[in-house]
This record gives C-alpha cells, structure tokens and sequence, in this order.
C-alpha cells in the first residue's frame, strides 16, 4: 500500500510540473472526498463477488454473481444480499478508526462482508476487529467470483476456437490449414517445435506437448481477455497468485512425476564434486526444486498485475487532477501500456510454457558421460 | 496484502476448470491438430523425397537415352560406310569384270576380223589370178586374130629385140 502512495505522490509531482507548463488547465481544488487512487486500483486488481458493469461503484449496474458457502452445508444465493446489504461501521475505541463492512440480509443475514471476504457474524450479530482485520471465524468460500467467472469464459472461448481448429484437421485431413486453423497452427507449431522439441529431450517430449499447449494458451487467452477493459474481460485472472500458484504447481508436479534417475542424482548426490560437496549441494539441489515453479507464480503474478496496475493508474491522472485536459496525457500513455500488455500477454504465456519445458527437460535428461 | 494470498474457492475452480481443459483439449483439440500437423509434414517431406528421386531418375533416363542416341547414331554410320564401301566393292568388281569382258570381246572380233581379212585376201588372189588368166587369153586371142597382126606383132617383137 505504501508505494502506491508514493506512486501517487509522483504522479501529482509530474503532473504539476506539466500543468505549470501550460499543458493542461490548473484544477487542484480538494473540497470533496479526495479521489483514493490506491484504493480504486487495489479495488480493480482483487477478486468480487460482482461484476461490475458501468455508473457509480456503489449504486452503478452490476452483475451480481453466486455466492456458494460451505458452512454445515451447502449454502447458495446471489451476492446482492451483500452488495444490498446493510452497511455497518464499528468505531475502534482505542485508535479511533472507524471499520465499515456489509451485513448481509435474506439469506445472507449470517454473514457479513468486508472487503469481499465473507465472515460469519457473532452472537450479537457483529463483526468483532482486531487491529484492520475482523477475526470472526469464516464459512469455506467456493463463490462464483468473478475471477471464476472469467476463468469459465476463457476456458469455453479456449475450447471453442480448438474444436473449431481441430474440427478443420478433422474433416480435411491433412491439407494446408484455413481460417482459424491457419491463424492457430503456426503458433501451435511454435509451442511443438520451439518450446516443447528444442527442450525435452527428442524422444520424450510428445508427452508433454499436450500440457505445453494447453498452459500457453490458456495463460496466454487469459491474459489478453484481462487486457479487455469491460465484460468479457476485466478480470484480473493470471494476474491472481492462486492461479498463479495452480499453474506452478502442476509445473512442479509433472516434473516430480518425470524425473529420472539422473534428475535424482543430481539433487541428492551430485555426481563429479567431492564428497563435502555432495553434502553441501544437495539442500541448495532440494531448495531449488521449488524456487523454480516459485519463480514461475511471481514472475506470472507480477507481470500481469503490474500491468493492470500501470494502466489504471494513468488513466487515474485524469480523476486524481479533476480535469479532462489530462486525457490528452494519459490515454496516449495508457493505451502504450495497453499494447505494449498485448505484447507481454503472449509473451508471458510462451515464458511460462518455455520454462516449464525447460524444468521438464531437465528432469528427463538422460545422462550423457 | 490479502494480494498475495491464495484463495481457496479459486484454486478450487482453478483446478476444476483448467484438468477439464486439460483433458479436452488434449483429447478432442491437440491430439487430432498434431497428428494431422504431423500427417501433413510427413506427406510434405516424402513428396520432396520423390521429386528429389524422380529428378534423378529423370537425369539417368536422359543420360541414357543420349548414350542410346549416340549409339544408334554410330550405328547408323558404320552401316552407311559399310554400304558404301559395298557398293564402291561391287561397283568395282564390275568395273574390272566388264573390262576383262570387253578385252575378251575385243580379242575375239580381231581375231575373226584376222582370219576374215585372211580369207578375202587369199580369194581376192585367187580371183585376181583367174581375171588375168583370163584378160591374158582374151588379149592374146585378139593379138593372133589375124595374119597382119601376127606379122606386125612379130616385128614388133623383133623390134624390141633389135633395140636391146
């Protein structure tokens, strides 16, 4: 959260020193709630249980998607029981800050939502915080989010474009591909040959092409329907650790299940060092078997997220200036970023795929001394 | 800092949704792409390997077809010369036949002109021998007709005998 501030402190320094040289119109008159920059874009980059469509955040049009709770049984009904709901402030005595969260009503009235995490209300029907958290016990949350949403929808536009493609092979045969098929195989070609051939070994790697395959496209799908500002896209999905962390661990876990004998060896009894040594490398061996695919969740969630976070925050200038003028600096800015996002949208996916074939490789190497 | 924390819900569907993807994909999408991807390489590359192959069997068809020409055209030389030389042969041969042939021809019509001109000559002399048998009878006859041509022919003959 700090840099964030900082962010906007830098953000206001360029944008006065711009203002002085007379490129926009010079508003900076603070009566009214001030616009928090850092709250709106964490707001954006997080996870909802609606999908916010257009007007006001609170009282524009939504979609309010299924809350699913596990809590002595099943539980469903719509998140407008929250969204709706009856808003609460709890004033700390001792600090003086005062804590705003939503009580759910109808079916929802056990519950209460504070920052879309769902917590189960006390016997006096309250939420009871210590320090900014509430620390009443939570239900097991398998909401519809809009995460989730997003997820669906990027797997059903993945499967219909592929069965299309593979629809074309199948009732063509083996002919120079049109449409889709022309669009897709070169690039499906690329994770065969360039990500899946050129890493694993010759013999081995048509196993792994299949899993190749679907995590690109899957990341990289994602990842482009994250870039789409409304509806279909919006969702911050790749940009989420736990997908992150989902993708890295079936990473993790096909290369276990593939390592050799000599994918072994080298973790636990380096061959060619003395015998110190072997002692020595084999926790680094151990420790490195999980930095890999925790390199793989960072480097998928930070991209993304900082991605998102770049452009909402220069389309912010114009709302942290209350002034139009300054879409004439931000959108060109935003919309660099945008395409520079569709670069690294692709990118990402065939980094990720890439290293999983890489780590892949590594584990099915035959020894060869 | 709830940013950084895994939710459960999601890694749940998460995980739901990307092994059904995993498993469709691999099955209806990726595995029929692949293998018609391969199947096409495969066709390609062997095409390539024919044409490489005809090509070359292209290149020994006409190589040999040349050394066939070449060799008919030889052939067809020495069968020219070979005639040629026959018919300078036999034109020869009657050259010098028709030669001999004529010499013969010649040979003989000279001996039959000979022997011809022979047997004129010996029967113009018999003739001539019979004329002047003849001639002397008639002209001795009309010498001794008469007694003055008796006398005058005697005195002539004395006078020719008086002269010398």
């Amino acid at each position: 959260m700090q840099h964030f501030s900082k962010l906007s402190f830098i953000m206001r320094k360029v944008a006065f020193l711009l203002a002085f040289l007379g490129i926009s119109g010079f508003s900076f008159a603070n009566e009214e709630k001030e616009f928090n920059v850092s709250e709106m874009i964490m707001h954006h980059i997080k996870d909802a249980h609606e999908w916010h469509l257009y007007g006001p955040e609170h009282g524009g049009t939504s979609i309010y998607l299924p809350i699913i709770l596990l809590d002595n049984g099943l539980k469903t009904f719509s998140s407008s029981h929250f969204y709706h709901g009856q808003p609460v402030t709890i004033e700390n005595k001792e600090s003086g800050v005062s804590m705003h969260y939503v009580k759910g009503t109808g079916p929802a009235s056990e519950y209460a939502m504070f920052h879309e995490e769902i917590y189960k209300l006390n016997e006096a029907g309250l939420l009871e915080f210590k320090g900014e958290h509430p620390h009443n016990a939570q239900p097991f949350d398998f909401s519809i989010t809009k995460n989730v949403m997003s997820l669906l929808m990027g797997a059903f536009l993945i499967l219909v474009i592929m069965f299309s493609v593979a629809k074309f092979y199948r009732k063509n045969g083996a002919v120079a591909p049109k449409g889709l098929a022309k669009f897709f195989e070169p690039i499906i070609v690329m994770v065969r040959d360039d990500i899946a051939k050129a890493n694993i070994n010759e013999h081995k790697y048509e196993k792994y092409v299949p899993y190749l395959l679907t995590i690109f496209f899957f990341i990289w799908f994602n990842n482009m329907l994250g870039l789409i500002p409304f509806l279909p896209g919006g969702a911050n999905l790749t940009g989420n650790i736990t997908v992150t962390l989902f993708l890295a661990v079936c990473t993790l876990l096909v290369t276990l299940f593939s390592g050799n004998k000599n994918y072994w060896g080298h973790i636990f009894w380096m061959p060619g060092v003395p015998v110190p040594m072997k002692f020595f490398m084999m926790p680094i061996e151990i420790i490195g078997i999980f930095t890999k695919p925790f390199a793989l969740m960072i480097r998928l969630f930070a991209n993304i997220t900082a991605g998102h976070i770049i452009v909402l925050a220069l389309i912010s200038i114009i709302f942290v200036n209350k002034n139009i003028g300054w879409a004439g600096l931000s959108v060109p800015m935003a919309l660099f970023i945008s395409v520079l996002e569709v670069l690294v949208a692709f990118l990402q996916g065939f980094l990720f795929a890439m290293l999983s074939a890489l780590f892949i490789g590594a584990a099915v190497e035959e020894a060869h001394h | 800092m709830d940013l950084i924390l895994p939710d459960l819900g999601l890694l749940f569907w998460t995980g739901i949704v990307f092994c059904c993807l995993l498993f469709l994909l691999a099955k209806f999408a990726w595995k029929p792409i692949l293998n018609a991807v391969n199947a096409r390489e495969q066709k390609i590359s062997e095409a390539l390997d024919l044409a490489a192959k005809t090509q070359a069997e292209m290149k020994a068809l006409k190589a040999e077809n040349d050394q066939i020409l070449k060799e008919a055209r030889a052939e067809r030389d020495a069968i020219l010369k070979e005639a040629k030389e026959a018919a300078n042969h036999m034109i020869e041969d009657a050259k010098s036949k028709s030669k001999v042939e004529a010499q013969k021809i010649v040979e003989s019509a000279r001996l039959n002109i000979n022997s011809e001109k022979a047997a004129a000559i010996a029967e113009i002399k018999t003739h001539v021998a019979t004329l002047a048998v003849e001639i002397a009878e008639k002209v001795v006859r009309g010498e001794l007709a008469s007694d003055e041509k008796q006398k005058a022919l005697a005195e002539k003959l004395a006078g020719d005998i008086q002269m010398n």
